[in-house]
């Protein structure tokens, strides 16, 4: 336990435990310094001038008092505040007042409870440094002798060791008993398969592009050039996944001069009149792709960066992502609004395992 | 002036009020309990003082206020994905669908006196956490103060460290903002991108396809139940071994590796850490009552489609968020009709390797020290060259990810472009840390050989003197014996010599162990001793 | 003349301030509505019907001031007959809006060659303007300058704030404050951005912005979008300082910068000795 230090005896760093006896344990690499510098021992008391004269003594534990008042003051000021400055319903200022009011009332309360007590122990509890003798961690010989024997004890009289039958089947059954709780997991998710539903979205041949939030359909004429709409399909409002449909469904749709795209063969027919539609989620992990600059044509993922070109069928041209933004193929239907020609030919969204399957 | 725990002789006045209703207490409770052992064994164990040693207070502190406060929060939040319409007193939500975790946490802001209050007490305590658990393994890193016998105690303190991310990062995903859903969005992402098993993992995570409304509700039981136990658990463990090991020391006069000096647990300790549990829950207000933190109400509910520029995870993820941002173009590959992201596979791998690193750096060091010694003197830093040069540049690449997170407010604040900032990211990612490596290597062996001098030849007092004979010298200030042990006392090794086995035979290990010394020891300082010393002192001025 | 719509913003602004500072006045919205409605009214009046000979010569005057500014100070760039040249874009069709826009929030005249054309105080009265405005809407159709009725900060807030959040936030972020874009350019903060600058960049779609015509957001909705916009200006933030309303990495370096900070001076001083 702890003792005064004075008088101790200095020693190095490193000596061993008695506790080990004979067989201390290996130093491994370090170097014994046969001449090393003695420990000094502990340096003279220092007293503070609250040890030496008691009326600076008095002076502190005034000190140490008026906080806790201070403390007490702000604790009642915070109840004060809640009854005082109450939320009025609609206004937003007085739920800063509130907020800033009632958390100074409990700073203070706590703060005046804290920087009291600390005071007071560096000022007023005793300032002597105390000395308690370590131990090595293991126990004593003798100790760990009885713990050997307990094992030894309970081998024996259960004849855990030489019953090999019983132990080994014991064994088996608690490395299964588990597996029954790790089958009741897989309800988490629903019994069909994830690969399907990640391939198809709400898309489908004459589905009308509309706006988002509102749902309301996209005539071409009003998709000027430069223009960004937010498109989400007809119908996805009234759809009972709608959060889930639209996490998938979400398109971007930009006009451009068609003599800036690039179309390939296969795509002729994808766009109406330089009006393109892409997939809004990010082939790398999934983030809505929405910053679309008109002059340049780039796209840029505001998560992770990366940029898509939609000049060059939403190729990636920086960042983390592979694949390009999977293109929505449109065209419109008689009423001259906007609708697709098919889902998406690919899976929307991230990489994942089964995805080419 | 010895004031050891024995007890002041009781002056023979008659027992107070209040002392025989303390002894009548405390004869309850011994009688019943035992309760007396306890505290005479712990009542006055020594605690030594130092700054750094409080870290870990903070961050037990800030836990206990993030259990106060979250407490209050569950009384009020409601952990549903079921959709509902605001008409609370933010006006640029009325009328708007969202889910009820989101509603109500709108309402705990605004509708309840002292809710906002708590929400952000509660979010600040979890970064000050956090960010307080950093520090505080740093501290340990870096004085060496994870050797023998507290590796076990370090690799439960790294559980507490990922722990208190998961909690933070499930916490931060509660409400369903927009910020947090696409938060989880990319934790969905990523998870997909596991080989074989991604695509079912999401499916289950989340009870089916991405979002659900399942999510939240699941979150909620492993932020508030599962996560809070295991941790308790884990931090019961964590101060019972710091109470078993007892606390490391710096090294001074009088401090040796078999005693611990400081102040006693009773009284001065406990009014210091208990005072300082106080300050640190009233500087979580204080700042919960100046300043914001999550203004979900900006951020609006989550829905798939939206995103806010500079969307990033809170500061603790932003190491993965980084990692995820600077991988280069093109990084996946088609494996016989299966994808393989490997530009996600890679964070996964390079985060996952980086903290197992982490928290298998005890075991290694001690692999290649071979010092099976017990070790209760903390090393100055720079005692330990290697050790601490390894540290900075593991902070560096960690640094470098942190900011690889923040890429877009570096660009837009620093004028650069984000392509410049990227790169500038990959390459100091891999060149940072050398050059860290380097730089503190040297800087730790110039401070020790500083050290050495001083020890030997005294301060440099700047009072120039003329001898007899003309020559000027500078009188050199002695150290006393309490300053120079600071100096001298601390471990040294030398690499380890590769000798054959008893069977005559030089193993693969040792050639391992041999090479690992002496990459941690070749440049080494060895402490000064006595006769060098006194040489200095007869051939010196 | 056509500066009669801008006089409308002024008293506008100058209304929010006076909130801003003080208690939210019932009357002050009615004031603004007042304000706002005799602003548009006059102006409408003077754009329309009543055009007198005094006014026509005064068109006829300024579109000759109009002249005479853009062959000084535009021209270079983007030519006499406002074809553009290799330095700059073509302005015929891109309206009194686009001009109102560049020059009078100063990004044009272009001050350097850069990523992007920043924002600096204007070069020009807004007299001056207005007259190269005219002139320029009088080469080719374009978007006008918005009516007053959509600048007046009170449609619909929480429409607005859902308008906003998907197609402005991914690039100006949620709450207004500014993002990255590619290579160096950036979306401007909104704070402070008058209704009819909002307004005219949201129909123009300046620089790399898209542009967001009537068919795409419609006037009503985008006097919604300000409308939310002018709430987060005025509305004083709930919790305290806003730390720039930049997120999480703000609110990461202010815990380590300053939380951990003043953690670490308490420690230290916890632990020192008295003396």
């Amino acid at each position: 336990m702890a003792k005064d230090h004075d008088g101790a005896e200095g020693s190095i760093v490193g000596t061993t435990v008695e506790k080990y006896g004979d067989n201390p344990p290996t130093a491994g690499i370090a170097v014994v310094v046969a001449d090393q510098i003695p420990n000094p021992g502990f340096p003279p008391f220092r007293p503070r001038v609250t040890d030496l004269y008691p009326e600076k003594a008095r002076q502190q534990e005034r000190r140490v008092s008026a906080l806790f008042v201070i403390s007490i003051i702000g604790s009642v000021f915070a109840i004060a505040a809640y009854i005082a400055f109450p939320i009025v319903p609609g206004d937003i200022g007085s739920v800063r007042i509130n907020n800033l009011l009632l958390g100074v009332g409990i700073t203070l309360g706590l703060l005046g409870i804290g920087f009291g007590a600390v005071h007071w122990s560096k000022t007023l509890m005793d300032g002597h440094d105390l000395v308690e003798q370590r131990h090595g961690t293991r126990g004593t010989a003798a100790t760990r002798e009885k713990a050997v024997e307990v094992f030894t004890l309970g081998n024996k009289e259960s004849g855990f060791g030489r019953r090999t039958l019983i132990r080994r089947t014991l064994i088996g059954a608690l490395v299964v008993s588990p597996l029954p709780a790790v089958v009741l997991f897989r309800d988490l998710a629903p019994i069909t398969d994830p690969v399907e539903l990640l391939r198809h979205t709400l898309w489908d041949k004459g589905v009308r592009l509309t706006r988002d939030p509102s749902g309301t359909p996209i005539k071409a004429s009003e998709v000027t050039i430069g223009s960004a709409f937010h498109v989400i399909p007809e119908g996805l409002n009234d759809h009972e996944d709608k959060l889930e449909q639209k996490a998938k469904a979400a398109v971007l749709l930009m006009r451009l001069k068609p003599e800036d795209l690039h179309v390939s063969a296969d795509r002729a027919d994808w766009n109406y009149d330089g009006i393109v539609a892409y997939s809004k989620i990010c082939t790398h992990v999934g983030c809505p792709v929405a910053l679309y600059e008109q002059q340049t044509h780039h796209l840029l993922c505001p998560c992770h960066q990366s940029q898509f070109d939609i000049t060059q069928e939403a190729k990636v041209i920086f960042g983390p992502a592979k694949r390009p933004l999977p293109q929505l193929p449109i065209t419109i239907d008689a009423d001259g609004y906007l609708i697709a020609r098919s889902d998406f030919t690919e899976p929307v969204g991230p990489s994942f395992w089964e995805r080419k399957l | 002036m010895s004031t050891t725990e024995t007890t002041r002789p009781e002056t023979a006045l008659e027992p107070t009020r209040g002392a025989r209703f303390t002894g009548w207490a405390g004869n309850y409770l011994d009688e019943r309990t035992s309760i007396s052992g306890l505290v005479k064994e712990l009542g006055r164990k020594i605690f030594p003082d130092h700054w750094s040693f409080m870290l870990g207070e903070v961050a037990l502190y800030s836990f206990i206020v993030i259990l106060l406060s979250g407490t209050f929060l569950t009384f009020f939040f409601q952990a549903s994905m079921a959709t509902q319409v605001y008409d609370g007193s933010w006006v640029p939500l009325k009328g708007i669908e969202m889910s009820a975790a989101m509603k109500s946490t709108l309402d705990i802001s605004f509708d309840i006196r002292g809710g906002l209050l708590m929400r952000q007490v509660h979010h600040w305590a979890a970064l000050l956490f956090i960010a307080s658990i950093g520090l505080h393994m740093l501290r340990i890193y870096f004085t060496g103060a994870f050797r023998k016998p507290r590796e076990i105690n370090w690799l439960i303190g790294f559980t507490l460290f990922i722990l208190a991310m998961l909690e933070g990062f499930t916490g931060y995903s509660l409400p369903d903002d927009l910020l947090s859903g696409n938060g989880l969005r990319i934790i969905d992402g990523m998870v997909k991108g596991i080989p074989i098993v991604g695509t079912w993992t999401s499916y289950l995570i989340f009870g089916g396809e991405f979002p659900g409304t399942d999510i939240v509700g699941r979150l909620y039981t492993v932020h508030i139940l599962l996560g809070p136990a295991i941790l308790v658990a884990a931090l019961g463990v964590h101060l019972l071994l710091l109470v078993i090991n007892k606390h490391t020391q710096f090294a001074g006069p009088g401090h040796t590796n078999d005693n611990v000096v400081g102040v006693p647990i009773m009284p001065v300790f406990a009014a210091k850490a208990g005072g300082f549990f106080f300050i640190i829950f009233g500087v979580i207000v204080l700042i919960a009552s100046f300043f914001t933190i999550n203004p979900i109400w900006v951020y609006g509910p989550y829905d798939p489609s939206p995103v806010s520029a500079g969307t990033q995870p809170d500061w603790y993820i932003g190491f993965a968020d980084g990692a995820l941002r600077l991988v280069p173009p093109g990084w996946e590959l088609e494996l016989g009709g299966y994808t393989l992201s490997l530009n996600i596979l890679l964070v996964l791998i390079v985060v996952g390797v980086f903290l197992v690193v982490v928290a298998l750096y005890p075991f290694i060091e001690g692999w290649i020290t071979g010092d099976q010694r017990e070790h209760h003197i903390a090393d100055r830093p720079r005692n330990a060259p290697v050790r601490t040069a390894i540290g900075a540049a593991g902070v560096t690449f960690y640094a470098m990810l942190w900011a690889a997170a923040s890429s877009d407010l570096i660009a837009t604040h620093f004028r650069l472009t984000i392509e410049g900032v990227i790169h500038g990211c990959q390459v100091l990612l891999i060149v940072g840390p050398i050059i860290a490596y380097f730089v503190t290597k040297r800087v730790c062996v110039g401070l020790q050989k500083k050290d050495r001098e001083i020890a030997m030849h005294g301060y440099e007092s700047g009072r120039i003197v003329r001898l007899p004979g003309g020559e000027y010298i500078e009188v050199h200030e002695q150290l006393d014996d309490y300053e120079r042990w600071k100096l001298v006392s601390f471990e040294d090794y030398k690499p380890l010599m590769i000798r054959p086995d008893k069977k005559g035979r030089i193993t693969v290990n040792q050639r391992l162990r041999a090479a690992a010394s002496s990459w941690f020891f070749e440049d080494r300082i060895a402490p000064v001793s006595r006769g060098e010393i006194e040489s200095s002192h007869d051939g010196g001025h | 003349m056509a500066t009669a719509p801008r006089s409308a913003t002024r008293p506008a602004k100058s209304a929010r301030k006076q909130r801003a500072a003080g208690r939210r006045h019932p009357l002050a919205t009615v004031a603004l509505i007042m304000v706002g409605l005799i602003g548009t009214g006059g102006a409408y009046a003077l754009f329309t019907s009543s055009a007198t000979a005094e006014t026509q010569t005064a068109a006829a005057a300024q579109l000759d001031d109009g002249g005479k500014l853009f062959a000084a100070n535009c021209a270079t760039c983007h030519g006499m007959a406002l074809q553009g040249t290799t330095q700059g874009p073509s302005l015929i069709g891109v309206g009194a809006a686009a001009v109102d826009f560049q020059v009078g929030t100063g990004r044009m005249p272009l001050a350097a060659t850069g990523p992007q054309a920043e924002e600096k105080p204007p070069q020009f009265t807004d007299a001056q303007v207005a007259a190269l405005a005219a002139y320029v809407a009088s080469k080719g159709p374009g978007p006008a300058i918005p009516a007053a009725e959509y600048l007046t900060g009170t449609g619909d807030a929480a429409a607005g704030a859902e308008l906003f959040r998907i197609n402005c936030a991914m690039c100006h972020n949620v709450a207004g404050a500014g993002g990255a874009l590619t290579e160096g350019k950036y979306a401007p903060s909104l704070a402070g951005v008058s209704a009819q600058h909002i307004y005219e960049a949201m129909v123009t779609g300046p620089q790399n912005m898209p542009v967001f015509n009537d068919d795409n957001i419609s006037p009503a909705d985008k006097a919604n979008i300000i409308t939310y916009l002018r709430y987060l200006d005025q509305t004083p933030t709930p919790g305290g300082f806003d730390l720039g309303n930049l997120g999480p990495v703000s609110e990461g370096l202010f815990i380590w910068i300053f939380g951990l900070g003043a953690v670490v001076a308490i420690t230290i001083w916890l632990t020192a000795r008295s003396n």
